[in-house]
């Protein structure tokens, strides 16, 4: 094995130092500092790519280690800290990877160039994206929120202006009142439990005391509280839509995934801390996470369908993907949770693309952007001449043809239809709630199954409607003289992400089979425990008795 | 010692609160700072109270747990204190930054008419 033992800390290492070092180079030299990030980013996905094949290969006989465990500074377990990696995780990293080459793509056509020091904060956000998914404590957890958060507000201001500002302003000061709600739930779970570890965790809560039990619920449910603000569950996801609209576009792109963190946190420690093996705490915040979630889809599709703007109208449907996401999760089954992961990586590359789709569509609507813009179009040089048209019939400048497919597609996978991946996610998870006891068993569907069926189908709806009257609105309008200006490296990264969802949908039987391993081991962590519990120390270098 | 420290952490994170939910950018990163502090206090009574208890173990010998504060809280409130503090000064350049470009001091950007 050799190095595939550190590749571990890899996706920690590598953008922390690429970070620091983009420090050194003065701003005048943005065409290296470009390069020296598109470099490490791709590194970054290949390494992603190693750790999904290599977390996803079968282990050689039942009792090897199914889990990637990595020991910072070689101390056992619970008494040192650790780096985790298992299916989920490593598909998280996946797709942030994704998610940052192709935001990374965009930026290169003239965002990185509209302020300082936006590779360096991109480095670090990723920095922070990884540790988040990769450790295996809380309070490493807090430290890598932090570092994620406050990379997130540099990039949230980043380009400046009054309205980012005042949603910027906001965004901080909610985080920073999350971040308080965060320590006083870990220390709580410290103070009754005396572990941080969450493998440990898991071991102790079982065994506590009739008393303390009521502690240890009141330290998860407020950290619970600091991850759903995260996540932006109602009515704790206020601020979300106005940040994400105020953001540059790549910049709202990436942050596609930071609402993901706060689900990733939930359904990780709901599982793990109060899977069907915690004793008198099993299922502890599961109806809240299904009744939360399905007040988020209804008001995410109420706010949707309020949109006039694209931007709000991709910050509400944010809201209603994660509401769907903590319905399933709060559902606890294991099939709804595997279809809830094949919808959440495909939404999350949809909204990705549309945040970034948005930015090139609003251009034409906005002949200040116009100027702003580089010129240099791949495309639709000599469409200039479009006014000869009368009544035969509208050219529709190809420009326009390439954005408009690529929206149709986001409308396609936002709604949920069928030919693309949304559709695909939203199935698994419907026909999940349907068939409780597996496919084909029969078994009784329950009232709040069905209620959840119905908000989601009607959430589908609404972003249907939102979508086909935004879309008739913006391509079918007559066309003046303002065809947006893209170019090839801005358009490219939106028809690489929708292409990912096709291919997603292309191999639906081997994603959906990776979902479903994912599904299993979490809500069964006794293996994820063992092996994180068991991980062997390095002998050192000398002998095996160093302290 | 419990009650003290108990109504310490009480006034800083009420009054934490009710600054926090004040309208003006200066009385918020008041309130925000309060509240860290009683978050500060209450990761270290997470620890039980101890008086004159050393953390780190001494060398050699039979070690027993019960002689010592537990050093855990006290390494969490340390990394608690210099990202608290880190975040609250960029906190404060973003407050500044919306008081020159807004012309107020007002958490929406503009005066309530």
């Amino acid at each position: 094995m050799g190095w595939l033992d550190q590749i571990l800390i890899v996706p920690i290492v590598l953008p922390l130092v690429t970070g620091a070092v983009l420090l050194l180079f003065d701003e005048r030299r943005h065409v290296l500092k470009a390069m020296i990030n598109v470099a490490s980013t791709l590194a970054l996905t290949v390494v992603a790519l190693v750790l999904l094949h290599l977390a996803d290969t079968p282990p050689a006989d039942a009792n090897a280690a199914t889990t990637g465990v990595y020991l910072l500074g070689n101390w056992a377990a619970p008494f040192g800290i650790v780096l985790v990696l298992d299916r989920l995780s490593a598909l998280m990293l996946m797709l942030t990877s994704v998610l940052a080459s192709a935001a990374l793509v965009f930026s290169l056509a003239r965002w990185h160039r509209s302020g300082p020091h936006f590779h360096t904060l991109f480095q670090l956000l990723l920095m922070g994206l990884n540790g988040a998914f990769l450790t295996g404590d809380l309070f490493n957890l807090f430290v890598f929120f932090e570092v994620l958060l406050a990379a997130s507000y540099g990039l949230v201001l980043y380009g400046s202006g009054a309205l980012r500002v005042k949603a910027g302003l906001h965004y901080i000061v909610i985080n920073l009142a999350g971040a308080s709600l965060f320590l006083i739930g870990v220390s709580l779970i410290y103070g009754v439990t005396g572990t941080l570890n969450m493998a440990d965790l898991a071991v102790r809560i079982p065994e506590v005391a009739e008393n303390d039990r009521m502690l240890l619920q009141a330290g998860a449910a407020v950290l619970g509280v600091a991850f759903l603000i995260k996540a932006g569950m109602w009515p704790l996801g206020f601020w979300l839509p106005n940040a994400y609209m105020a953001a540059a576009a790549p910049v709202a792109a990436i942050f596609a995934i930071l609402s993901k963190v706060g689900i990733y946190v939930i359904l990780r420690l709901s599982l793990l801390l109060f899977g069907a093996d915690a004793g008198a705490s099993s299922g502890f915040g599961g109806s809240w996470l299904l009744f939360g979630g399905m007040a988020t889809i209804v008001f995410g599709a109420i706010g949707v369908l309020a949109s006039q703007a694209m931007g709000r109208l991709a910050g509400f449907y944010l809201l209603v993907s994660s509401g769907t996401l903590l319905a399933a999760i709060g559902t606890e089954s294991v099939t709804v949770t595997s279809g809830a992961l094949y919808y959440m990586v495909s939404s999350t590359l949809a909204i990705s693309a549309f945040f970034l789709l948005i930015e090139l569509i609003e251009r034409a609507q906005n002949p200040a952007a116009n100027v702003l813009a580089v010129t240099m179009e791949a495309y639709g040089d000599d469409m200039d001449e479009d006014d000869i048209q009368e009544e035969v019939g509208v050219t529709i400048p190809a420009t326009l043809a390439v954005l408009g497919s690529c929206f149709a597609g986001c409308a396609l996978l936002l709604a949920g239809l069928p030919p693309l991946s949304g559709f695909i996610g939203k199935f698994a998870i419907l026909s999940a709630l349907f068939n409780p006891e597996g496919p084909g068993q029969g078994g009784s569907v329950a009232g709040t199954a069905w209620a959840l069926v119905t908000v989601i189908i009607l959430a589908g709806l609404s972003a249907l409607i939102a979508m086909t009257r935004t879309g008739i609105r913006t391509f079918w309008a007559p066309i003046d003289e303002t065809v947006p200006r893209v170019r090839l490296i801005e358009i490219a990264p939106v028809a690489f992400l929708l292409m990912l969802c096709l291919a997603l949908t292309v191999q639906g039987g081997p994603a959906m089979r990776y979902m479903d391993a994912t599904a299993q081991s979490l809500h069964s962590p006794a293996h994820y425990i063992r092996d994180v519990l068991a991980a062997p120390r390095v002998p050192g270098p000398g002998s095996g008795a160093q302290q | 010692m419990e009650l003290t420290l108990a109504l310490a952490i009480g006034v800083l994170i009420g009054s934490g609160v009710w600054l926090l939910l004040r309208p003006r950018t200066f009385q918020v990163i008041i309130g925000l700072s309060l509240i860290s502090y009683g978050v500060n206090l209450f990761i270290f009574s997470m620890g039980r109270l101890r008086v004159g208890a050393a953390p780190v173990l001494g060398s050699g010998g039979a070690v027993n747990p019960a002689d010592y504060a537990d050093p855990i809280p006290q390494a969490l409130v340390l990394t608690a204190i210099v990202i608290g503090f880190a975040t609250t000064a960029l906190f404060l350049v973003v407050l500044l930054v919306s008081r020159g470009l807004t012309g107020s001091d007002h958490v929406d950007g503009r005066e309530p008419n």
